[in-house]
C-alpha cells in the first residue's frame, strides 16, 4: 500500500481506502467474536472481511491485493473453514450426537459463553469471506483474460 | 436401540468431508482425488446395505440432529423409501466413481470434478434423508448447484450454453420450491415435516394448500424433468461429460425431482383423488412426448436423455395409480432405470471415449472393435425396452397390470405403446452404432480402458438380475418396505414423531 | 395485505425478465429480482404486528418479537443464491468469451 504505486484510481480514493480498510477489517472481526451476542456472526462477518479486501482491490488493483492475499491462500483458507466447521460438527460426536453443543455453555452476555457457537462464527467466516474473495479473484481474472483475447 | 443410529448423519457428512478435504489437501497429487472419492462410495454403499438391515428390524429410525428433539430440532428420518433412495443412489455414485478414474483423464483439474461430484452425492442423500423441509431444500441447492457446475465442466460453447439453461431453469425451480416452503411455514408455524404432516391434519382443506401444490408441482417437475418442464434436461444430458449425465440421470433427478415430489405429496400433504389423475396424466404426458422426440434423434446421448424423460414418466404413472401394485412398480422401475440409464450413458461415453462421436450416423460396426461396450449396450437396450428376463420387463409390467386393474384401460394401453416406441429406437441405436459395417477409420478404435469395463459389466449383471428382487424373501427386505411408507400416506407423522420419544 | 401484494408483483416482475428478455445480464437480473422476492415475502410473513426485533438481551423484555426462524432461513437462502449467481455470472461470463455477445436468440447452437 505505497503511494507511488501507479496502477489503481486516484489519490482521493486510495487515501480514504488506506484509512477505512482496516477499520472495516476490525468491524468484521467484532462482528463475527460478538456473533452469539449481539445481531451478526459467522456470515455477516465473513462478508464484511472479504469486502475490506474487494474495496483493496477496487482502489489499488489486483497486483497489490494478491501481494497481500494470494488466491491460494485464499482459497485454502475455505477449504480450512469447512473443514474446521465440518470437524467441530463431527467432534459432537463425542457427547452423543451429530452437531452436539458439547463445550460447556457458560454465562449469557458474556464473550466466552455459548459453548461451539462462537467456534462456529469462525469457522464460517473463513469459508465465507475466503470464499467470497476467492469468487470476486476468479471472476476479475477471468475478465482479464476475456480481454487479452 | 440407538446402537446403530449413528450412521445416519455419516451420509451427508463423509460425501462432505472427502469432498473438502479434496479441496484442500489433495488437489497437488493427481491419484489421492479418485482414490478418495472411491472409497467414500464404497463405504456409503456399504452403509446403505447396512441400513436397509437396520430398517428391516425398526422400521423407522429419527436422528436428533445436536441433540434438539424433531418437531423444534433438524430431524433425519431413515425410513423404507429412504433407505430405497439411499442405496440406489449411493449404487449409481459408485459405478459411475469406478467408471471416472479412466474417464475423467481427459480433464485438467481432476479433483475439481471428484469435490463437485462428491458434493452432488451429499446432496442427493441429503434430500433423501432430511426429515425437514427446509433442510431439503438447503440440500437440493447444493445437488443442483454441483451438477450445473458439473454440466460447464468441459467449458466448451455447448456445455456453456447448456449449463445455462439448467441453472437458470433450476434455479427458478428452487424458487418456486422455496415460496411453496414459505407459504407452508407461515400457514402450519412449523418446518419438520412430520409436524406439518401433523398440523395439516387438523385443518381444513382450503385454497393454501392447492396454491402450495402447485407451486410444488411446478418447483420439483422442473427439477425432475417432467414433460412441460423438460426444455434443459436434453441439452444438459447431451453436453455433460458421460459420467455426469449417468449421475444425473440415475440420480439426481430421482432424488430430488421424484423421490421429494412423492415423500411430500404422499407422507406430508395427502393424497387425493384428484392430485392421482394430475400425476397420472403428466407421466404418461411425459411418456409419450419423450419417447416420440427420442425416436427422430440421432445424436446418442441426446436419444438417451428423451428416454430418460419417457421412462421418468412410467414412474410417476406407476406411483400416481395409488394402489399397491402401481407403487410397487413404479418405485422398482425407478431403481431399474437408475441402473439400466446409468449403464446407457456410461456406454455412451465408452463410445465417446473410444471413437470421439456421439453422431449414430457416423458410428457402425463397432461391435467388433468394442464387445464389452456392445453387450453391456444390448443388456441395458433390452431391459428399457422391457423385455424378459431384464428387469425393465418386470417393472413396467406390474405397472401395466396395476393400471389395468385400477380398470384405466387408456393408460395401459400409453405405456405398451410408450414401451413398443422405445424398443423401436433402441433397435436403430443397436443396428447404427454396432452392428452393420466397420466406418472408414474404424478400424483402429479400441475398447476402453479396465475400469470402464469393470463398472459397465457390474451394471448389465445387475441389469439381468434385477428382477430378483421381485423373488419372496428378497422382496420383503426391501422393495415392501419402501412401499408401506408411501402406503401408509399421512399416519408417517405419527409414525415419526412416535419414533422421536423412543 | 399490500405488501404481499408488492411482493408478488416483484416476483412476477422477476419471471417476466426471466421468460422475456433476451440479454443473459439480464436474465440473471430477473433471477435476483425474483429471488429477493421471495425472501421478502419470508422475512414479511414472519411479521407480527408492532413487534420488536429478535434479539436477547439482559435488560429487554421478551415480549412481542417477530418470528426469528424465518430470518435465520433467509440468510441461508440469501447465501445459496449468492452461490447460484455467482455460478451463472461465471457462465455468462465464459459464453461472452465464446460466443462474443450476450444475446440469447444468437446463442442457439443446441436445437432438438
Amino acid at each position: 500500500m505505497n503511494k507511488t504505486n501507479e496502477k489503481g484510481m486516484s489519490l482521493i480514493v486510495k487515501t480514504i481506502t488506506r484509512l477505512t480498510v482496516g477499520i472495516m477489517l476490525l468491524y468484521g472481526i467484532y462482528i463475527i467474536s460478538h456473533g452469539h451476542l449481539t445481531p451478526g456472526g459467522g456470515f455477516a462477518g465473513g462478508v464484511i472481511i472479504a469486502l475490506s479486501f474487494v474495496n483493496l482491490m477496487l482502489a489499488y488493483g489486483k497486483e497489490v491485493t494478491l501481494k497481500k492475499l494470494p488466491k491460494g491462500v485464499a482459497s485454502f483458507f475455505e477449504g480450512m473453514g469447512a473443514i474446521l466447521f465440518l470437524g467441530i460438527a463431527l467432534l459432537g460426536f463425542t457427547g452423543g450426537y451429530f452437531f452436539f453443543n458439547f463445550i460447556a455453555k457458560g454465562e449469557p452476555f458474556r464473550l466466552f459463553s455459548a459453548g461451539i457457537i462462537p467456534l462456529f462464527n469462525i469457522a464460517i467466516s473463513l469459508k465465507v469471506g475466503a470464499g467470497l474473495f476467492a469468487i470476486f479473484i476468479s471472476l476479475v481474472l477471468l475478465k482479464i483474460e476475456a480481454e487479452k483475447k | 436401540m440407538k446402537l446403530f443410529v449413528d450412521i445416519i448423519p455419516l451420509f451427508v457428512a463423509v460425501p462432505m468431508a472427502g469432498a473438502f478435504l479434496i479441496a484442500l489437501v489433495a488437489r497437488k497429487i493427481k491419484w489421492l482425488p479418485a482414490l478418495i472419492t472411491n472409497i467414500i462410495t464404497i463405504g456409503l454403499v456399504f452403509v446403505s446395505f447396512f441400513a436397509v438391515k437396520l430398517i428391516n428390524i425398526h422400521k423407522v429410525l429419527v436422528y436428533d440432529v445436536g441433540a434438539w428433539k424433531p418437531p423444534m430440532g433438524i430431524g433425519m428420518v431413515l425410513d423404507g423409501f429412504t433407505v430405497f433412495m439411499l442405496t440406489t443412489v449411493n449404487l449409481a455414485a459408485f459405478f459411475v466413481a469406478i467408471y471416472s478414474i479412466n474417464y475423467v483423464e481427459r480433464f485438467t483439474s481432476k479433483w475439481k470434478f471428484y469435490t463437485l461430484f462428491l458434493f452432488m452425492i451429499a446432496g442427493a442423500n441429503g434430500v433423501v434423508i432430511t426429515g425437514d423441509i427446509f433442510n431439503l431444500f438447503v440440500f437440493l441447492e447444493i445437488a443442483s448447484i454441483a451438477s450445473c457446475s458439473l454440466i460447464a465442466f468441459g467449458t466448451e460453447k455447448h456445455d456453456l450454453e447448456a449449463a445455462f439453461k439448467y441453472a437458470v431453469m433450476s434455479g427458478v425451480g428452487s424458487l418456486f420450491i422455496l415460496l411453496s416452503i414459505v407459504l407452508l411455514y407461515s400457514y402450519t408455524s412449523t418446518l419438520n415435516m412430520a409436524d406439518i404432516s401433523n398440523v395439516l391434519a387438523q385443518k381444513d382443506p382450503n385454497n393454501i394448500i392447492l396454491m402450495i401444490s402447485a407451486l410444488l408441482i411446478m418447483g420439483f417437475g422442473l427439477k425432475a424433468g417432467l414433460v412441460p418442464f423438460h426444455g434443459c434436461l436434453p441439452d444438459a444430458y447431451t453436453s455433460a461429460p458421460a459420467p455426469v449425465s449417468a449421475m444425473l440421470a440415475g440420480a439426481i433427478t430421482k432424488s430430488l425431482g421424484l423421490y421429494a415430489i412423492f415423500r411430500i405429496f404422499y407422507n406430508v400433504i395427502g393424497m387425493n383423488q384428484a392430485l392421482s389423475s394430475i400425476f397420472m396424466f403428466f407421466g404418461a404426458l411425459s411418456m409419450i412426448v419423450g419417447v416420440i422426440l427420442a425416436i427422430g434423434q440421432w445424436d446418442f446421448k441426446r436419444l438417451l436423455a428423451y428416454h430418460s424423460i419417457s421412462q421418468m414418466g412410467y414412474i410417476v404413472m406407476g406411483i400416481g395409480l395409488g394402489t399397491p401394485l402401481g407403487i410397487l412398480g413404479g418405485l422398482f422401475h425407478l431403481f431399474n432405470h437408475s441402473v439400466f440409464k446409468t449403464l446407457l450413458f456410461l456406454n455412451s461415453g465408452s463410445i465417446e471415449y473410444a471413437t470421439g462421436k456421439r453422431d449414430l450416423q457416423k458410428m457402425g460396426g463397432l461391435s467388433e472393435q468394442m464387445p464389452v461396450t456392445s453387450g453391456t449396450c444390448l443388456a441395458a437396450s433390452m431391459a428399457i425396452s422391457g423385455i424378459p428376463p431384464f428387469n425393465g420387463f418386470w417393472s413396467k409390467f406390474i405397472i401395466i397390470i396395476a393400471a389395468v386393474q385400477a380398470g384405466r384401460y387408456g393408460y395401459a394401453f400409453l405405456a405398451v405403446l410408450a414401451s413398443i416406441l422405445t424398443l423401436a429406437s433402441f433397435t436403430k441405436v443397436m443396428k447404427y452404432a454396432f452392428f452393420g459395417k466397420l466406418k472408414d477409420g474404424a478400424n483402429s478404435v479400441k475398447e476402453a480402458p479396465f475400469l470402464i469395463k469393470l463398472s459397465m459389466t457390474s451394471l448389465a449383471v445387475i441389469c439381468i438380475t434385477g428382477g430378483i428382487l421381485l423373488a419372496p424373501g428378497v422382496y420383503e427386505h426391501f422393495l415392501k418396505e419402501a412401499v408401506d411408507v408411501i402406503l401408509e400416506g399421512t399416519k408417517y407423522s405419527s409414525v415419526v414423531l412416535q419414533a422421536v420419544l423412543k | 395485505m399490500k405488501v404481499y401484494l408488492l411482493c408478488l408483483g416483484l416476483f412476477c416482475i422477476g419471471l417476466y425478465c426471466i421468460l422475456r428478455k433476451r440479454n443473459i445480464i439480464k436474465i440473471i437480473l430477473g433471477f435476483i429480482i425474483a429471488e429477493y422476492a421471495v425472501n421478502l415475502f419470508f422475512i414479511l410473513a414472519a411479521y407480527r404486528m408492532e413487534g420488536r426485533s429478535p434479539i436477547f438481551a439482559p435488560d429487554a423484555k421478551i415480549v412481542n418479537m417477530v418470528d426469528a426462524l424465518p430470518q435465520a432461513l433467509v440468510l441461508t437462502a440469501i447465501a445459496i443464491g449468492l452461490a447460484n449467481v455467482a455460478l451463472l455470472i461465471s457462465i455468462a461470463l465464459r459464453i461472452y468469451d465464446k460466443y462474443g455477445t450476450f444475446d440469447i436468440t444468437k446463442i442457439r447452437e443446441l436445437r432438438g
